[in-house]
């Protein structure tokens, strides 16, 4: 008897110590967290959360609080008769049907030829990369001194060439969106080149000196071999891209700002003009949260095909 | 046959050697016009053919100009340098902490709360922009250089990718380390912190490389030109003298070098990290 009353203090000192030691634990983790969290709150979930309450407000910010009206989903149904958001989301989904599939098959390209095929690649890939990395704002009153219609550059030298009527570039509604997709190419190729050629790493050597040896050649080998290794990679850089390329803000503020007229508007750019230079706050509420309708399903795709793809 | 093969296979990587470098420059040709037409003079710079080494070149004197007392590139220099330091360093020291918190301490709602995090990654930041401007404003972080670092410094994807580093740390290495007597605080700084340094240098360029080009988060919430950074005072020094082409060029060498060159030196390391941390905010 007294022999059980001791082992039952002994466990219940230890459930205690324990017990103590698991919140000790938890203060300390809550501890560690906390910046973070903090942050976290302030800037995402909390903004998250208003901005989902005041999309279904009528606000114009510069007359202050008072000026808020409950309008409802007004603003989710006015989405529809919105020239300006219709073509934002047809050009955010030529941006997108055009860049990506480019970018992909280029990046994949170069990278393989750059991997297998070229002396001295290290140095072709920094070159190539050297875009990505230079500041957009730069870069983009580059292209715009460069692309200017009448003595800029680029249209001189298509002159030369004996074209008499060279493309008017950023001020032509019907060539603007090609030159921002071109830029938007040149600027990013490196970085698909450069992720690419890390994904090829892993390809293992013997497959390619195999298939040699049966004799197939290297465009054989980059679509039997290359392609279908690199599967993993593709996707990730197809979702990025695609999710990337509806958030394209800067290209289009600077080379731009959505004109001539709105034939280059973008999502990103009329949710900005929308809530900062126009000051309709709940209406740029709901043009964001139909941005993010498009970028989950995108995700929910993704996610659907991974798990599809762990799997096999 | 082997060697007639082999000796075959060379000409023709010398001749996509020749290519690639031919495009790799080619791809570099904007960036050179900008650099080369940054020492002329204005009424050459659209001469065709474009003479690349200019002619009668006025030396560094669109520099100087740029610089200069009307123009204030120091100070947007001075206030990027500010912004992109202090927002880096203290991302890196609130992710470590967090991601500590996430895999090496044991606490109710953890999992949860990382599962939060992690939900709201794929919302744009369109959705926040709106709020954060009115939280700002109410805080009085409005048109200050503390909010935008309060701002950008922390993101749930610097989180994410230290969590993922210091998973691959086993567990019996701290268990034994607190069997010796050593507090969280000692573990995370002694044998956390050295064990993902490469992780922390990779999150380290990319915040650096987008916090030095974030044009939008400073578009929106400074309006004191004081207080610019070097992509807006680009931007706003593009459309006040965008007709002076040379200045203009002079500019832009002025706010895209330094990061060129920082890149040239640490390009190994650079590119590696960001095809490695592969994701864009």
């Amino acid at each position: 008897m007294p022999q059980a009353a001791k082992t039952m203090t002994i466990e219940q000192r230890l459930e205690q110590g324990k017990r103590r030691k698991a919140r000790r634990e938890t203060l300390a983790g809550i501890a560690f967290v906390l910046p973070s969290f903090l942050g976290f709150v302030v800037f995402i979930l909390v903004p998250v959360l208003m901005a989902l309450g005041i999309s279904f407000c009528d606000w114009n910010f510069l007359k202050g609080w008072g000026a808020i009206r409950f309008t409802g989903l007004d603003n989710y149904m006015r989405l529809f008769q919105d020239d300006w958001f219709r073509i934002s989301f047809r050009n955010n989904i030529l941006f997108t049907a055009v860049t990506v599939p480019v970018l992909l098959v280029l990046g994949l390209v170069m990278a393989e030829v750059i991997n297998r095929h070229v002396y001295g690649g290290t140095v072709v890939r920094v070159l190539i990369f050297i875009p990505y990395i230079a500041s957009i704002v730069a870069v983009c009153t580059v292209w715009q001194v460069m692309l200017q219609p009448s003595y800029g550059p680029v249209n001189q030298f298509l002159m030369s060439l004996g074209i008499e009527n060279p493309p008017k570039w950023l001020v032509d509604e019907h060539w603007v969106m090609p030159a921002i997709m071109l830029i938007n190419i040149w600027t990013q190729v490196g970085y698909y080149v450069a992720v690419y050629m890390s994904g090829l790493k892993n390809v293992p050597n013997e497959i390619y000196e195999a298939a040699a040896i049966d004799g197939a050649n290297g465009v054989r080998q980059f679509f039997s071999i290359t392609v279908p290794m690199v599967r993993p990679t593709t996707f990730f850089l197809a979702v990025m891209g695609i999710i990337g390329s509806f958030k394209v803000f800067d290209l289009i503020s600077v080379l731009t700002s959505g004109g001539p007229g709105n034939s280059s508007s973008v999502m990103a750019y009329y949710i900005y003009k929308t809530a900062f230079l126009d000051f309709k706050m709940g209406y740029a509420c709901a043009l964001a949260w139909a941005l993010f309708v498009v970028i989950f399903a995108v995700t929910m795709v993704q996610w659907h095909f991974q798990k599809n793809f762990s799997n096999e | 046959m082997l060697k007639i093969k082999r000796s075959r296979l060379q000409v023709h990587k010398v001749i996509l050697t020749a290519l690639f470098f031919f495009i790799g420059i080619t791809m570099l040709a904007p960036l050179l016009w900008m650099i080369s037409t940054s020492f002329k003079a204005e009424n050459t710079v659209f001469e065709f053919p474009i003479r690349w080494i200019p002619k009668n070149g006025v030396g560094f004197e669109n520099y100087r100009e740029v610089w200069g007392q009307q123009y204030q590139f120091g100070r947007f220099y001075w206030n990027s340098i500010k912004i992109t330091v202090l927002s880096t360093a203290f991302q890196i020291l609130i992710s470590a902490l967090g991601a500590y918190s996430f895999t090496k301490i044991n606490w109710k709602l953890r999992d949860k709360v990382f599962l939060l995090y992690l939900a709201t990654m794929m919302i744009p930041p369109q959705v926040m922009i709106v709020s954060r401007f009115v939280i700002m404003q109410k805080m009085h972080l409005y048109n200050t250089h503390i909010g935008i670092i309060l701002m950008t410094m922390l993101s749930t994807y610097g989180v994410f990718l230290l969590r993922q580093a210091m998973l691959g740390i086993p567990d019996s290495l701290c268990e034994s380390a607190r069997i010796d007597g050593a507090g969280h605080v000692r573990i995370f700084l002694r044998i956390i912190l050295p064990l993902i340094t490469p992780s922390i240098a990779t999150l380290a360029v990319l915040k650096f490389v987008w916090t030095w080009n974030d044009y939008q988060t400073p578009l929106i919430f400074l309006s004191n030109r004081d207080l610019f950074t070097i992509q807006l005072g680009m931007k706003v020094f593009a459309s006040e003298s965008g007709s002076i082409y040379s200045l203009t060029m002079a500019a832009a060498v002025s706010s895209t070098l330094p990061l060129i060159l920082v890149f040239l030196l640490g390009q190994r390391y650079i590119i590696d990290g960001i095809a490695s941390g592969a994701v864009k905010e």
